[in-house]
């Protein structure tokens, strides 16, 4: 039996760890109808000097939030979080399609 | 020597060693919940045996001089540290904030040495958590910049809470209704003090890469300034505020520590602008080992002779 699936976008928010409720906030505001969130780390290796975010205390934190909705709000939503927070926070946004089996939830 | 002592020092060596060693963050978190509550409690108990009048006006000066603590580094910190405006108010905040674990080693040591306090230093210590941050966020918005309000932030902050929740706890429950608590809160206190010192020594060794890149001008102000604030405070508590001896040796560390928990997240959001690694590699890498090592004993033999 092939379930049927429906297409979706994943907005992926790495970003530092203070930006949470923010993020939520936003998100929220956009017209997303949900969200989660865990703790990673990380680095770069860029040319400047390596950097890595361990953890260490809230600054040194790093969340990696996902959004799965519509890809109207998805680049609403992504446009916004760099507008906002990229010039001076770590923030990365990525965009990826998925299928989801409920799309009423997204 | 000072168990405490060795094991931050245990720390950062395994640290600089590229030791795979590392507190998970929960654990972390948890033994700075107990620590904060557990200095709340034992401070509102102490304080539930005294007149409260006693304290109004040391209270009064701690937060006016925690709040008056970055106006008087901001210059020094754009012109001697050569610092922007933004990077100086962050890090001027950290040094009008105050470091709970700081004022923790200072009583141990203090109370290993038979030394008595005033009941009620827990309580400055949580007031002088606050004005620092927001004198801070002020300095950096009278230059045009800074991001979010973060009063209610601040205010509410985990450390403020814990401490000023514990104190008022302990008051009014009293040394009575503390008895069950404290097999785990005073007695356990060393040991997980203990603990902790480790983990910071694990996360301060991992803060000299940024301090090489912050420059030795921010490293010379991580020692003046401590030196400064502590011997200003330790006066200012014996001759002003009429302390015991070692009452104005904990008010000295007071004024000389420099916060590495809420003021660096509270400047984050409200000075975005800022490079967060200067305030907090400055605070934890520099001031908080010169406070350990140095100012504490040296204040202490100081306060002994005034």
């Amino acid at each position: 039996m092939t379930m049927q699936t429906h297409h979706r976008c994943q907005l992926t928010i790495i970003a530092e760890f203070v930006l949470e409720a923010r993020l939520v906030a936003l998100v929220k505001q956009l017209g997303a109808q949900g969200y989660t969130v865990h703790e990673v780390r990380g680095g770069s290796f860029s040319t400047d000097g390596e950097r890595h975010r361990e953890g260490a205390g809230d600054t040194d934190r790093t969340i990696e939030m996902k959004v799965i909705c519509e890809r109207a709000t998805a680049e609403t939503i992504a446009q916004k979080v760099l507008d906002e927070f990229a010039q001076h926070f770590s923030v990365r946004v990525t965009l990826a399609e998925v299928e989801v089996f409920r799309p009423a939830k997204y | 020597m000072d168990p405490l002592i060795l094991l931050f020092a245990l720390g950062v060596a395994a640290r600089l060693a590229r030791s795979d060693l590392r507190f998970p963050e929960p654990v972390y978190d948890a033994l700075s919940i107990y620590l904060l509550l557990a200095i709340g409690l034992k401070g509102g108990v102490e304080l539930s045996h005294q007149p409260l009048a006693d304290m109004i006006f040391p209270a009064a000066v701690t937060v006016a001089l925690g709040f008056a603590i970055p106006f008087v580094v901001f210059p020094a910190l754009q012109h001697l540290v050569r610092l922007t405006r933004a990077d100086a108010a962050s890090v001027a905040a950290h040094y009008g904030s105050v470091s709970v674990v700081t004022f923790a080693i200072a009583s141990a040591y203090l109370e290993r040495r038979g030394i008595g306090v005033e009941s009620f230093m827990p309580v400055l210590l949580a007031l002088m958590e606050a004005p620092g941050i927001i004198a801070g966020v002020l300095l950096a918005r009278a230059g045009g910049l800074g991001g979010a309000p973060v009063l209610r932030e601040v205010m509410v902050n985990k450390g403020v809470v814990l401490l000023a929740g514990g104190i008022a706890v302990g008051f009014v429950v009293g040394s009575e209704g503390y008895a069950s608590l404290k097999p785990l809160f005073s007695d356990l206190f060393r040991g997980v003090l203990a603990l902790y010192l480790l983990e910071l020594g694990l996360v301060v060794g991992g803060r000299f890469a940024d301090l090489r890149r912050a420059g030795w001008r921010l490293v010379v102000f991580g020692v003046v300034s401590p030196a400064i604030f502590g011997v200003t405070g330790m006066l200012c508590g014996t001759w002003l505020l009429g302390f015991s001896p070692g009452g104005a040796v904990l008010f000295g560390v007071l004024l000389a520590s420099a916060s590495y928990i809420a003021a660096p997240a509270a400047m984050r959001m409200a000075v975005p602008e800022a490079n967060p690694a200067l305030g907090i590699s400055a605070s934890l890498a520099v001031t908080f080992p010169f406070n350990v090592f140095i100012n504490i004993p040296l204040l202490t033999l100081l306060g002994s002779t005034l």
